[in-house]
């Protein structure tokens, strides 16, 4: 009997491996993002972000292939000592050591009889090195604090500001938060698109879904039909001629405009899914409210609303996500002028004017939110993904 | 229209009852704001859209007067003409295929096999092993987290595994793996043949999370008494995947299936972050907003919309005729 439960338990071994090596490859990018977005920026131009993870271990390599010549911390160092913070910030990319280990000192190699040690090992070593130095500079939050301020110098933020030299559009105070080049304000700009443009559509769709559900009227079927097949049409068949109209009524670059165009794309979808949930209500409890005396209106205030509030919470997820998300619209519509956190991220990665560590810290502050509604409300954004098709 | 007036009585489920008759108004009442929003927001911009691919670059004359003389020219449907043919080279069969091949439609092609294979091999593979796991609800959440970020997000945390550097320490994840074994790193949203396969593994990794959530519905629903009885008879794990489960859960890899090629065509945002369309990754939804916000020019770019439609067309087909079979076995 024990034999057979370690047979059965073998047997599972794979379906384990498989299971939690597919979830290694679907979590790590991500871990990487975040990782790299703690870092400083040298440690993150010069070093893989999983090295945080073993560098401690580094005194080894440096200890087998550099102590016995230049001392256990490197202060023994003839000519480039190491030790010295103005050397280190002169040079950060010569710390990339292969290259120097590789030149000959005095007409001999620099290492002797000595192997190099490997591009890693190499790494590491500099890795280790330079946090010799800095030693409580393995993670900061001055990314983020770059990355919400719009910083684009070459130091950070609050460095710049106790020295003064800080670029001329940041006033070193709390405006800062609302440079329109920084996150802060794209966060702000974010929420201000996504909530009416959460809410406005669910309004409209709650009102229509009850009418396809519970009223009776002429081509009622009809006109379903032909909702279910505009919730495929791409958005790009309509961004023209909008946008044309925006630019000649002066809508462009407003919050109405976006509001509007994502109320007019999510409803479909969202008249779909409230229609069906509608629908599957217990016909009595409507039958014995019209009985009471109830009228339409009531029975959609006081029965189908609260009712539906779980096709509610799917649609709201599915919004908001949707829209807090979106790039195409946010850049036809809006641009640099209002610029929301998807426009501001894709403004960065195309300009490059800021390194990895603040991109990845704007990334991260832009995912945070829908994260945070994604894990606490996956049952209902998993339910309405079951209920509906397709969007957008 | 005696058609579908019939399939009313004979399909809409709930016809209301005699109680809750209404006035003739009132339903339109309640219609009314998401009627006039998506008609202003869809139906007329796609009419409109249709009658702008047949002007110029902004929209004031006819498209034929865009044609150059001396030059093949198909009148009013020459935005027709340069959105088909443009990117293709014609000097000989060859040059044609590979100049398809690395053109929009190429690509969307690519896209479009890759990628919908890619997510619902996963997703259905994924649906199946976890299913035997204890912590099934934690790894499911893990596959589906993507679903929940940005394509802009997802191409940033993906750019940085792609990274290149010039230097002997690789930061990117992927490059540093492959010199870690001694390889040489790549640049690998710039070397061009693997380059929209990168793409597309970014793509697999955002939509698997969805296939596997809606697969593994289906299969929770095959009934547990069928493969009782087929893995009692001595067939293997392999042989109930393939002949029992597969096709049961069919209808629904159908519907997964259409759903993601309609998404994959419309997909814009990944190729805008990750390379802008450079390096013969272009699609034809990022090619639309090439054509219209950044050459300015409307009659192009409402014409590669005209034809991302079209595309899409078979599949609103589908949509509404699978719905109509909801509906009758309501």
């Amino acid at each position: 009997m024990n034999k057979a439960k370690i047979n059965k338990l073998l047997n599972r071994v794979p379906i384990h491996v498989i299971v939690i090596l597919t979830l290694i490859i679907w979590i790590v990018p991500t871990v990487g993002l975040l990782v790299t977005s703690l870092r400083p920026p040298e440690a993150v131009r010069s070093t893989g972000w999983w090295t945080v993870f073993a560098s401690q271990d580094a005194s080894a390599p440096y200890t087998q292939s550099c102590a016995e010549c230049h001392g256990a911390d490197g202060a023994a160092l003839p000519q480039a000592n190491l030790t010295d913070p103005d050397l280190i910030a002169k040079y950060p990319r010569s710390l990339q050591l292969l290259a120097m280990l590789r030149k000959d000192i005095n007409g001999q190699p620099h290492m002797g009889a000595k192997p190099l040690p490997s591009a890693q090992e190499a790494a590491d070593i500099a890795a280790y090195l330079t946090q010799g130095n800095q030693t409580e500079s393995r993670f900061t939050m001055n990314n983020y604090i770059d990355a919400l301020v719009g910083y684009r110098g070459d130091n950070n933020y609050r460095a710049d500001c106790a020295a003064g030299t800080q670029p001329p559009d940041l006033k070193c105070n709390l405006s800062d938060i609302l440079n329109p080049r920084g996150m802060g304000r794209a966060f702000v700009n974010s929420l201000l698109v996504t909530i009416p443009a959460t809410f406005i559509p669910i309004l409209f769709a709650a009102l229509a879904g009850y009418a396809f559900a519970w009223l009776d009227f002429k081509g009622r079927f009809l006109l379903f039909a032909i909702l279910v097949g505009l919730q495929v049409v791409p958005l790009q068949m309509t961004l023209v001629p909008i946008s044309r109209f925006y630019a000649q009524t002066g809508l462009n670059g407003t919050f109405l405009g976006v509001w509007l165009f994502h109320t007019g794309f999510g409803m479909p979808y969202a008249i779909y899914l409230m229609r069906n949930f509608l629908g599957t209500l217990p016909r009595d409890l409507f039958e014995s409210a019209y009985l009471d005396g109830a009228s339409h209106w009531t029975a959609f205030r006081q029965l189908a609303i609260p009712l539906a509030m779980p096709a509610i919470a799917s649609l709201g997820i599915f919004q908001f996500l949707w829209v807090w998300n979106d790039l195409l619209v946010a850049l036809v519509f809006l641009g640099g002028t209002t610029p929301v956190m998807t426009y501001q991220i894709s403004n960065m990665v195309t300009s490059l004017g800021s390194g990895w560590q603040v991109l990845t810290a704007a990334a991260f502050l832009s995912m945070l939110l829908p994260m945070i509604v994604f894990f606490s409300l996956q049952r209902y954004f998993v339910r309405g993904m079951l209920a509906g098709a397709v969007k957008g | 229209m005696a058609a579908p007036k019939k399939k009313i009585k004979k399909t809409s489920a709930a016809p209301a009852p005699q109680i809750m008759k209404q006035g003739a108004l009132a339903p339109w009442l309640y219609l009314l704001p998401a009627l006039v929003v998506m008609s202003f927001f869809i139906v007329y911009p796609m009419i409109n859209t249709i009658g702008l691919s047949f002007e110029n670059r902004d929209g004031t004359a006819s498209a034929a007067t865009t044609c150059i003389e001396g030059q093949s020219c198909w009148g009013i449907f020459e935005n027709y003409h340069y959105a088909l043919t443009a990117e293709f080279n014609t000097g000989s069969p060859l040059a044609f295929w590979n100049s398809f091949w690395s053109s929009s439609y190429g690509n969307t092609i690519k896209w479009i096999v890759v990628m919908v294979f890619g997510t619902v091999a996963v997703g259905l593979g994924f649906a199946v092993f976890a299913d035997r796991v204890k912590y099934e609800a934690l790894a499911k959440a893990i596959i589906f987290m993507p679903m929940a970020i940005s394509f802009v997000g997802a191409g940033v945390i993906w750019k940085f595994v792609y990274d290149y550097g010039t230097q002997q320490s690789q930061i990117g994840l992927l490059n540093a793996i492959i010199t870690s074994f001694g390889g040489k790193p790549i640049a690998w949203l710039s070397t061009i043949p693997i380059n929209t396969f990168m793409i597309i593994l970014v793509g697999i990794w955002i939509w698997s999370g969805f296939c596997m959530t809606i697969l593994a519905a289906a299969l929770k629903s095959v009934p547990d008494e069928i493969l009782e009885a087929a893995r009692v008879d001595g067939a293997t794990e392999w042989t109930v995947f393939w002949k029992i489960m597969v096709p049961i859960i069919l209808p629904t890899i159908t519907v997964v299936v259409t759903t993601m090629v309609i998404n994959v065509l419309k997909l814009f945002d990944l190729v805008y972050v990750m390379t802008g369309g450079n390096f013969q990754t272009d699609v034809i939804a990022n090619r639309m907003y090439t054509e219209m916000y950044k050459n300015f020019n409307v009659g192009r770019g409402t014409a590669v919309a005209v034809v991302l439609v079209l595309a899409i067309i078979p599949f609103i087909y589908l949509n509404i005729k699978r719905f109509m079979e909801q509906e009758a076995t309501r």
